[in-house]
């Protein structure tokens, strides 16, 4: 039985050789370079997606262990004509600069707000039990998988805290 | 990669009679094993898939402890209400290490099976006898800042990198694990990693075949629970030094301190010896500082990690300081 | 046509100022805004090719030596794999910046532990890259090569050493002085996105998908490589995902990709691992400096004293230029600076961002607040209190200067305490806290640079050359300098970058870009403006253009009556680069903490505050500021590469050991830009904004550690094993 994966709503055949991972797939299989490879070990969160809702590293999973899940990449969170609210904030607050590491920002990012929404705690929470409030603060410490070497941290956490403050 | 078969496990059974087989790994979460193929460094020619096996579940034990399925995730873990409130310093390890996304796909077990991160060990054209028995040890005489500095021998200096078990050991939480036959038994998360001596490539006690099926906690110890991480990065990077505390104190004395240590040695690093000196005193600088002695009695640097001795010396003070606060 | 602007005097004319669309300096959101936000960018590896087979380079495992052998057939028996590439084409270093001919080649002949010797190209990466890592390589290895720069007799760079006055006897004789010596270590670019090509030949016509940021001299960098004509090369760079110096110069994806790719008759991407990126690109060298300064009882520099040391590989011109604004940020009448290189078997040394004033800066400034506490005065004064009227060494005058102006609002702005400093006066819990200061200086660089503007006849425009934009900006500060001289829209200018296909710009490094691109276009634009000026028989300073319409009401349309009108503008720096010198000015605040017991720092806050000429755009001018404060907290607390003391080789070639800030390392940052036009810069009056930003930064947070926790580290990073070494008890 031929596995699929389902990406941004359309289901896909896994590929063959098992050593295929997820990003790889994204990439070369369906031809979705949204995603980004910037080095292929976890280390820079450039190719997060969205897996059945939660975040992960696509280069740190092999598309055939996926059969079954729904995968969202930057491709369906957004387009062009119809960006998403967060997506728009990175353009309006100025939140990349080579832009490589956008998508995988934008999907953290995007993950990261039912993370708060959901109460999950993180390093930079005072206290493990009551809720989260939203802060510069959160944010950095939720949003340190996502490296940007052009240093644009600083814009792209006005961005989320813009959309967080809006949707609050 | 190397090529590999893959194949998804549907029962435990299933999934122990295919990673007895010599060449074949279990694959959970997958974060630090396609790491490590992806180097060579691990090269199964057979991945048993065993996230759909069960063994997730995270649930209250018969003696009001806590059973955490091997296969839950870091990220389900840390944040399941019961750890939150009688467990902290599992939440707070957990939530200190590696990032969201890595922590949402890394399972328990996994994390407990972490490799080291040794720059020699990682590099498969560097000489390692972690990776390759006999090759010698490259960071011995090399770069050695995240080395260990405790229990090291002249075979493998490398330390275990994980935080969780670093908490788990303080809370002296018990490993399950499904044997080859069937059967099952229970190692102590402090038992459970090796230190090099001779045979450095043996990480923990697991044998072919074996497969973790949960950590269970037990009944909640109360007391100040911290985790205190020393890294060079605010966030994302592997600890220096590491401390994991749940202390207690009763009448102005230490009545509890379960104290373990990251980031000085191939494994969590538990000494009874410290809860002892500690317990029945009162806190003082020169009580931590006794403490802090009995830790590092036999510690030994490397010259690039010599740093870690009076690190964890410091560490230590402010762990406890803040935990004497906390309690009064 | 082409219209040739050479300039060798200030333009004080400003005519950007003069233009009527009101748009140049504008916070515009970037014009690929939206492509970068949904994923829909495309970056070198990602363009589409037909039957694409895939590369992944070879590289050695030895430091020193020859490849003797490489068994081929037991690669090529693995399954997927269809060639062995070992041609003595492949380059085995980047070029470096502006190098305009290939970098070594011979890749048998093994420099550097980690160097590529042969690709390995097969049908899907996961086949190459297995094979790649199973090649069985023989080596005649060569044994005791120096590895170590403090080991070795180094080779003084003559052009950089200036002996003036007598400082040893002024050290002597000062009031106050100070001798101290710092290090830094080495850094990578890192940039996000790794160095990749695709190489597709059609006959001998040969088009390269590369991530580079110099294309104009890339191509010719390829076509020595190669043996080829510059013009059967096409090199094709619209978006690259970051580069920091590690791409300005072709490196050896790139040629492997083409030799394969005209091997096998189909194209063939090369896509480096992350740890090749850090092995065989680029690392900036690490430095020892020693720093001697001395002043008279008000704290005037009497003496001036830095001498460094770096190094590089035997043959490489390239030498961390660290003293490069030493020779003019200060006074100082009594002079010694002197660079040296150890030639040593690691990697290439070669550009990351801010090559020089990034180490240089730091150990400067670093000493200089241990000579304020020294002379007991006040960092900030003791600066603004040495700044010279002209270049104390040469003579020259300054094109612009805004270093007092950035001292006094950046403290100003900070809330900087102007009293006497002592360490160790301010704690919160466990943590230490305090601030410091630096000054900011980055040479100001300005190169030839060629591009078409073309107004189309339906009234909007195109701006064409083979500049790169990446991430600075260029995009869209280029959309809006033609839209300011045309009198459109930036929406309604079309701006086509990253294609040798179009006339040759500057490239992007040194931070040169913004003003010699603008400039071009400017040029081009002014032709333009001169020819409608003419058509509606006016003067062109008399052309008013907005919003696609002249003054009289007659749109750009009607002017042009269906035709479209292009020129080419072709600037050239002349004669004031000796008149000047040109650089950009700041300063750095900032607040830290200290941890009393691990000796971890953080950083609260910090701002910086520059002058470099005209703003193009200030969202995009703010955020390579931002940049360059961020890479400064890298510099200060996290960055190093290590390198085995045996073999040389890298041995933290991934982003989990070698640490780039990470978003929780960096506070809100503040930027004021201290706005002012630069007649001497360029004719757009803009000066570069890439660098400076990340050039003394670091010492701002080195100088805070020490007002926080006392303690005074001399060496960079300052990681918390640094900081407890030198913490007091």
């Amino acid at each position: 039985m031929a596995q699929t994966i389902s990406v941004n709503g359309t289901p896909h055949n896994a590929p063959e050789d098992p050593r295929v991972t997820l990003l790889d797939f994204l990439r070369q299989d369906v031809g979705l370079t949204g995603t980004k490879k910037g080095c292929d070990h976890g280390q820079c969160g450039a190719c997060t997606v969205i897996v059945n809702g939660v975040r992960i590293n696509s280069c740190l999973t092999l598309a055939a262990m996926h059969d079954g899940d729904e995968v969202t990449t930057i491709e369906g969170l957004g387009t062009p004509d119809e960006p998403s609210a967060l997506q728009n904030a990175f353009v309006e607050h100025d939140g990349y600069q080579c832009g490589y590491c956008t998508p995988g920002q934008i999907c953290s990012a995007t993950a990261m707000l039912s993370e708060i929404a959901n109460g999950w705690p993180s390093d930079a929470s005072e206290d493990l039990e009551s809720g989260i409030e939203i802060s510069g603060e959160e944010i950095r410490e939720r949003m340190s998988g996502n490296l940007c070497r052009c240093g644009a941290y600083a814009n792209i956490v006005a961005a989320i805290r813009d959309v967080a403050e809006q949707s609050a | 990669m190397r090529p590999f078969s893959y194949a998804r496990a549907r029962t435990l059974n299933d999934a122990a009679q295919t990673v007895a087989d010599d060449g074949t790994m279990a694959i959970a979460g997958g974060t630090n094993l396609l790491d490590l193929m992806k180097l060579q460094v691990e090269t199964p020619s057979q991945l048993a898939d065993i996230n759909r096996i069960g063994f997730a579940e995270i649930e209250d034990t018969d003696d009001g402890g806590l059973s955490i399925g091997a296969l839950a995730t870091n990220t389900e873990t840390a944040v399941h209400p019961r750890v939150r409130a009688d467990y902290p310093v599992l939440s707070r390890a957990i939530l200190a290490g590696a990032t969201q996304q890595l922590r949402n796909k890394a399972t328990n077990g996994g994390n407990l099976c972490q490799r080291t991160r040794c720059y020699y060990f990682m590099n498969i054209d560097q000489p390692c006898n972690k990776r390759e028995p006999g090759s010698g040890c490259g960071a011995i005489d090399g770069i050695a800042k995240l080395h260990a500095v405790l229990g090291t021998s002249d075979q493998c200096i490398a330390t275990y990198p994980g935080d969780m078990a670093v908490a788990l050991s303080a809370l002296d939480a018990q490993v399950q694990i499904a044997t080859s036959d069937g059967d099952s038994r229970t190692v102590p998360v402090r038992d459970f990693h090796c230190l090099p001596g001779d045979t450095p490539w043996r990480e923990n006690v697991l044998e072919a075949g074996e497969i973790i099926t949960a950590i269970t906690l037990p009944a909640p110890v109360g007391g100040t629970q911290l985790y205190r991480k020393v890294r060079e990065r605010s966030s994302y990077a592997f600890a220096l030094v590491s401390v994991a505390a749940i202390v207690e104190i009763e009448d102005g004395r230490f009545s509890r301190a379960d104290l373990a240590f990251g980031g000085v040695a191939h494994k969590p690093w538990h000494d009874p010896r410290i809860a002892e000196a500690l317990i029945g005193k009162a806190p003082s600088p020169e009580l931590f500082d006794k403490a802090a002695d009995i830790l590092l009695e036999d510690a030994q640097g490397f010259g690039e990690n010599d740093f870690k001795i009076p690190l964890a010396r410091r560490t230590l003070h402010a762990v406890l300081e803040q935990a004497t606060e906390a309690a009064a | 046509m082409t219209v040739h602007c050479k300039q060798d005097k200030p333009d004080e004319a400003n005519r950007l100022d003069q233009m009527k669309q009101g748009v140049i300096g504008k916070p515009l959101p970037r014009v690929e805004g939206l492509a970068k936000v949904t994923g829909t960018a495309t970056y070198a590896a990602e363009y589409p090719a037909d039957n694409c087979a895939q590369g992944v380079l070879v590289t050695s495992t030895i430091t020193r030596g020859k490849v003797t052998s490489i068994d081929k057939d037991a690669a090529l028996a693995m399954p997927g794999v269809i060639a062995v590439i070992d041609d003595q084409r492949l380059t085995t270093r980047a070029a470096q910046g502006t190098a305009d001919e290939a970098p070594q080649q011979q890749p048998k002949t093994v420099c550097y532990w980690g160097q590529p010797i042969a690709l390995v190209v097969a049908e899907t990466f996961e086949q190459a890259r297995d094979a790649a890592k199973h090649l069985t390589v023989d080596y005649h290895v060569e044994e005791g090569v120096p590895l170590d720069p403090d080991a070795v007799e180094p080779e003084e760079q003559e052009d950089e050493t200036v002996h003036q006055g007598d400082l040893a006897h002024a050290m002597s004789e000062a009031a106050h002085s100070v001798d101290v010596t710092y290090t830094t270590r080495g850094h990578a670019s890192a940039a996000m996105e790794p160095h990749a090509a695709i190489a597709q030949w059609d006959g001998d016509k040969l088009t390269v998908y590369a991530s580079l940021q110099m294309l104009n001299y890339n191509i010719s960098e390829l076509a020595d490589a190669l043996d080829m004509e510059e013009d059967d090369i096409r090199l094709v760079s619209r978006f690259v995902g970051g580069g920091f110096g590690s791409k300005l110069g072709i490196s050896e994806e790139a040629v492997a990709a083409a030799l394969a790719a005209k091997e096998l008759g189909r194209p063939v991407r090369v896509v480096m691992s992350r740890q090749q990126v850090f092995q065989c690109i680029m690392r900036r060298s690490e430095t020892t400096q020693r720093l001697r300064l001395c002043t008279d009882a008000n704290g005037t520099l009497t003496g001036f004293g830095h001498e460094a040391l770096v190094s590089n590989l035997p043959g490489e011109e390239f030498a961390e230029p660290v003293l490069q604004s030493s020779h003019f940020l200060y006074g100082g009448e009594n002079r010694e600076l002197m660079l040296k290189v150890a030639r040593i078997h690691r990697m290439t040394a070669g550009s990351v961002r801010a090559p020089g004033e990034a180490v240089g800066m730091p150990a400067l400034e670093a000493a200089m607040d241990v000579l304020a506490e020294e002379a007991g005065i006040g960092p900030v004064e003791l600066r603004l209190k040495n700044i010279p009227e002209k270049n104390p060494e040469e003579g020259l005058p300054f094109s612009s200067h805004k270093l007092a102006e950035c001292l006094q609002q950046g403290a100003e702005a900070f809330g900087w305490d102007h009293g006497p400093r002592k360490p160790r006066q301010t704690r919160e819990g466990e943590w230490w806290v305090g601030t410091g200061m630096a000054s900011a200086a980055r040479v100001h660089n300005v190169s030839e640079a060629k591009a078409r503007v073309t107004l189309k006849a339906d009234g909007t425009a195109v701006v064409e050359t083979d500049m790169t934009d990446i991430g600075t900006g260029t995009y869209t500060i280029l959309a809006q300098l033609a839209g300011e001289m045309l009198g459109l829209s930036p929406d309604h200018v079309l701006v086509d970058l990253g294609d040798t296909q179009h006339p040759r710009g500057p490239g992007s490094g040194g931070s040169w870009g913004a003003a010699s691109i603008g400039s071009a276009v400017y040029v081009a634009c002014t032709a333009i403006r001169e020819e409608l000026a003419s058509r509606l028989g006016v003067e062109e300073p008399d052309l008013n253009l907005s919003d696609g319409k002249a003054a009289s009401g007659k749109s750009i349309a009607d002017i042009l009556d269906g035709k479209d009108l292009a020129r080419e503008g072709h600037y050239e720096p002349g004669e004031i680069a000796d008149d000047y010198t040109a650089s950009g000015f700041g300063a750095f605040f900032a607040q830290v903490r200290v941890n009393r017991f691990t000796g971890e720092t953080r950083v609260d806050r910090m701002l910086g505050a520059f002058g470099f000429g005209r703003v193009l755009n200030h969202t995009t001018a703010r955020s390579q500021c931002l940049g360059g404060i961020t890479w400064s907290i890298g510099v200060a607390l996290t960055e190093a590469l290590e390198f085995d003391p045996r073999d040389g080789h890298l041995v933290n070639p991934d982003l989990a050991e070698y640490h780039v800030p990470v978003h929780r390392d960096v506070p809100d940052l503040d930027v004021i830009m201290v706005e002012e036009r630069d007649p001497a810069a360029s004719p757009i009056q803009a000066k570069g904004i890439g660098e400076l930003g990340m050039c003394g930064g670091a010492a701002a947070i080195a100088n805070a550690i020490y007002n926080a926790s006392g303690a005074r580290v001399f060496d960079f990073p300052m990681t918390p094993d640094r900081v407890l070494a030198a913490m007091p008890d």
